[in-house]
């Protein structure tokens, strides 16, 4: 277990290498740079910008700087917002990409799995039939459609939740209602994947020889699936986890974007469009660093729910 | 100040769809929104205030500093004019009032102005406000070391073009505090705009032992003091700024409004929906495509305004086939029919536009003879010098047209071609490159033929647009050069008569129409929806709003 941790970590680390090499010298490359703005900037205030940021040195020298500074945890200056550091603009809009990736992966979880396998035990049953259409549309309706939908009937119309923002309270004094919508948009259409990844692969484990014996035995439906059939069931979608929740808590653009949330997803989006390198870099990076960690886990995860994948 | 950029390409098809489905959720909601008549403000005099004296305003992007020395966007003047005081101010209509200066007296020559401080001026923290604080936010803005992306617009002031560009020390800009409230500007030439200029951020002061003791970190909350009718209390990134009242500022008796929140929303969708739930009193835009809707429903909220800004499309002129080829120029600028452009396609209100300078206060807007023809006429004279310029049905001209990717640039864009088609026969290819590529395919002046450009001005001033198409200026992407152009903006710089100046600026922009080095479309208006209960606002063509003028009435 010690063992296996220390390689991922050094396994770890050439691809994180690599990552920060090819997003380094990628975002150098598209055209136009940070101070490019309509406004042409005298010589001189130009010059003293690239020698602030440290661009007129050569980019091999840049690339080991930031290599340097970043093994010492600094991410730099960000060229956009400039009374901040990335990594002061990753730690403010991290926690609230945790937050609500993390309610919104729970709730799909949750929901997901137990549509999933009751669709499964009701096989071309009208329950089967009106779950997975149910599942099907909510991965068809797309999330930017979805969501301005929700805030126009919910907070133009009914006045029962906030329109967006993340409000000023705490989240159990009413600061839970900014984020009802904005994490039941998130949810859905994670919880139509989940709800099919999970019948997909329950129907083929009911139908293997042990569940077969487990029923001959005269056990209940519902032991059987709880004791015998949820976990083997469940490895498809822990291997879809990893991913989605490191996608997810990293900050979805358009859900930010529409709720107005202090999140990650904004930051990398204007960061890209800005050429702000160091804050595209640095969230590329802690993203990078985030799927490691998550696959990480989903393969303690995968030791624990199938033993024959421990060695 | 840059030009509204388009930003969230991967948002308009989203956009659209939820347009869509939102059409087909309204018959019944209509009924169920309060018509604004309904809505009962101010009470029994309608004048009566909410107890609750907030403001909340929907702000646009993210502002990228509050450092008035380093902002540049739009957003972030918003927020610092209500934290800091220029030594002019303006009234809720634009007008130029007394700020920090309570009078000026300016020298004959037009040279040197001379400001009095408002005796009662205080700093956030209590300290008195002194003429070296203004001298010395000046020094800063223009030493080439703050980094500022703005300091050009200081080049009217005496020795700041060498300043800005590091060949002389900044304790020579013509900036001198004679005693504690006097202050003395030279002038390199007569500019008379120079009292607009005075109300932009990158002339603020700066309390200088805050900026020492906190270096570049002076602008935070908890460290920053200002000297305007707000202090900032709270900045949490992507989600508010917050302001509180000044209780120090020399005007504070007359301020209403306690505090003022500033919510970024770069979405004008959403800003929107924001605003409708009550969540701002005032909004930064309004979505071009929800304005239709608006216009029924809430007429009375929605304010759209002449705003000083100019849409056009340039003419490579440094390249066949627009090089030296002024009929050709013409043909294409009369071809098009603006008021279908501006009616039926962008649709804000926005105004049909013949020449480049906006209707800025003072200046005798300038049109070709054209402007006034109908659109039957200008056709005919359109196919007349299409035909001079070589062209016909069997040999048409074919032209690359290229604008900034955003959705209302690219419907203007497909109608325009499509006239073109049908008057001239020209075939267009419309290429679109995201911003940051856009600008630097533009600023080749190779690689382009005719090209977006809108430009937004940054005083009321004609010559923020008229010194652009000098030949030597760094914006000049048509590379338009006539020497009486340069030589009309080179007289007037040196004008001191207000009124032969503004003439011979009519005159230079004459000059140009006639060469036609770009193709006028329309000029901006600004749009913003203002609660009922929000009294203080006033449309101007600057669209700069300041909170202190603002009051909520009971609702």
């Amino acid at each position: 277990m010690l063992r296996l941790f220390f390689r991922r970590l050094l396994e770890s680390i050439p691809t994180l290498l690599i990552l920060i090499a090819v997003t380094f010298f990628m975002m150098r490359m598209a055209p136009g740079g940070p101070f490019d703005s309509e406004k042409r900037l005298a010589p001189e205030v130009e010059a003293n910008l690239r020698a602030a940021y440290h661009l007129d040195e050569p980019l091999w020298q840049q690339f080991g700087r930031y290599l340097w500074n970043l093994a010492q945890g600094d991410f730099g200056p960000s060229f956009q917002y400039r009374d901040r550091t990335v990594t002061e603009l990753i730690a403010s809009g991290f926690p609230v990409s945790l937050q609500l990736g993390g309610l919104a992966m729970l709730i799909a979880v949750v929901a997901g799995v137990a549509l999933g396998s009751l669709a499964a035990l009701r096989q071309n049953k009208a329950t089967d039939y009106t779950t997975m259409a149910a599942a099907m549309t909510g991965i068809s309706v797309p999330n930017f459609v979805l969501a301005p939908l929700l805030v126009l009937v919910f907070a133009v119309y009914l006045g029962w939740l906030p329109a967006g923002g993340l409000g000023e309270a705490s989240l159990l004094e009413g600061g839970w209602k900014n984020l009802v919508l904005p994490v039941f948009t998130l949810a859905l259409t994670q919880v139509a994947y989940i709800a099919r990844l999970t019948r997909g692969s329950m129907i083929e484990v009911l139908r293997s020889n042990y569940i077969r014996t487990a029923r001959a035995q005269g056990l209940s439906t519902l032991t059987i699936l709880f004791r015998h059939a949820l976990k083997p069931a469940l490895i498809p979608v822990v291997s879809y986890l990893g991913p989605a929740t490191a996608g997810l808590i990293t900050g979805s653009v358009v859900i930010e974007q529409i709720f107005g949330l202090p999140g990650l997803g904004r930051y990398f989006v204007t960061g890209a469009l800005n050429r702000d390198y160091t804050l595209v870099l640095g969230i590329v990076v802690f993203y990078g660093a985030l799927i490691i960690l998550f696959n990480f886990l989903v393969d303690l995860i995968y030791g624990w729910l199938d033993p024959r994948s421990r060695e | 100040m840059t030009q509204l950029v388009a930003e969230w390409r991967w948002w308009l098809p989203a956009l659209t769809a939820a347009a869509l489905l939102a059409a087909c959720s309204r018959p019944g909601d209509e009924a169920s929104l309060p018509t604004p008549q309904t809505v009962q403000v101010g009470g029994a005099s309608g004048q009566e205030l909410a107890a609750e004296q907030i403001l909340r305003k929907g702000n646009g992007a993210e502002p990228e500093s509050l450092d008035p020395h380093r902002a540049e966007g739009v957003t972030s003047s918003n927020v610092l004019r209500d934290l800091f005081e220029g030594l002019v101010t303006e009234a809720p209509d634009g007008t130029l009032i007394p700020g920090a200066a309570e009078s000026w007296t300016i020298s004959e020559d037009g040279r040197v102005y001379t400001f009095k401080l408002q005796p009662r001026g205080r700093w956030s923290n209590g300290d008195p406000v002194v003429a070296e604080d203004f001298a010395f936010g000046l020094r800063r803005s223009a030493d080439p070391a703050t980094l500022s992306e703005y300091s050009a617009i200081l080049y009217p002031i005496d020795n700041a073009y060498e300043v800005v560009n590091g060949s002389l020390p900044v304790d020579r800009l013509g900036v001198r505090a004679i005693d504690e409230r006097t202050l003395e500007i030279r002038l390199h030439s007569p500019t008379p705009y120079l009292l607009g200029l005075l109300t932009h951020s990158s002339t603020y002061p700066v309390h200088r032992p805050s900026v020492v003791k906190f270096g570049d970190k002076f602008a935070r909350p908890g460290n920053l003091v200002s000297n305007g009718a707000y202090g900032l209390q709270a900045w949490v990134v992507q989600s508010y700024i917050q302001l509180v009242r000044n209780t120090h500022y020399w005007d504070n008796d007359q301020t209403v409004i306690n505090e003022v929140w500033y919510y970024p929303v770069e979405n004008a969708e959403s800003e929107l929906r924001r605003y409708r739930a009550n969540e701002f009193d005032t909004t930064e835009t309004v979505p071009n495509r929800q304005i239709p809707w608006l216009r029924k429903n809430l007429p009375a909220e929605l304010h759209i305004a002449p705003y000083l800004g100019s849409y056009s499309y340039g003419f490579n002129t440094t390249q066949p086939p627009f090089k030296d080829n002024i009929p050709l120029r013409k043909a294409l600028a009369m071809a098009l029919d603006r008021d279908i452009l501006v009616g039926k396609i962008t649709g804000a209100g926005e105004i049909a536009a013949y020449s480049w300078v906006p209707p800025v206060t003072g200046y005798q807007n300038q049109q070709p003879v054209w402007a006034t023809w109908t659109q039957e006429q200008r056709n005919a004279e359109a196919r007349r010098l299409y035909a001079q310029a070589g062209y016909s049905a069997e040999q048409p001209l074919r032209m690359q047209l290229l604008h900034n990717t955003e959705i209302n640039h690219r419907r203007l864009a497909v109608a325009m071609a499509a006239m073109w088609r049908d008057v001239l026969g020209v075939e267009t290819e419309i290429l679109n490159q995201e911003w940051q590529v856009f600008l630097q395919t533009r600023r080749t002046r190779i690689d382009t033929q005719v090209f977006r450009y809108g430009w937004i001005g940054d005083y009321n001033d004609p010559y923020t647009f008229a010194e652009i198409l000098e030949s030597k200026h760094g914006l000049n992407d048509m590379s338009y050069n006539n020497p009486r152009y340069d030589a009309l903006l080179l007289e007037a710089s040196r004008e001191a008569d207000p009124a032969v100046r503004m003439g011979l600026l009519q005159e230079a922009e004459r000059v140009m129409l006639d060469d036609m080095p770009m193709l006028p479309i329309y000029y901006y208006v600004s749009k913003q929806m203002v609660k009922p209960w929000v009294a203080g606002y006033e449309s101007n063509i600057m669209d700069h709003h300041h909170s202190r003028h603002f009051r909520i009435l009971k609702h």
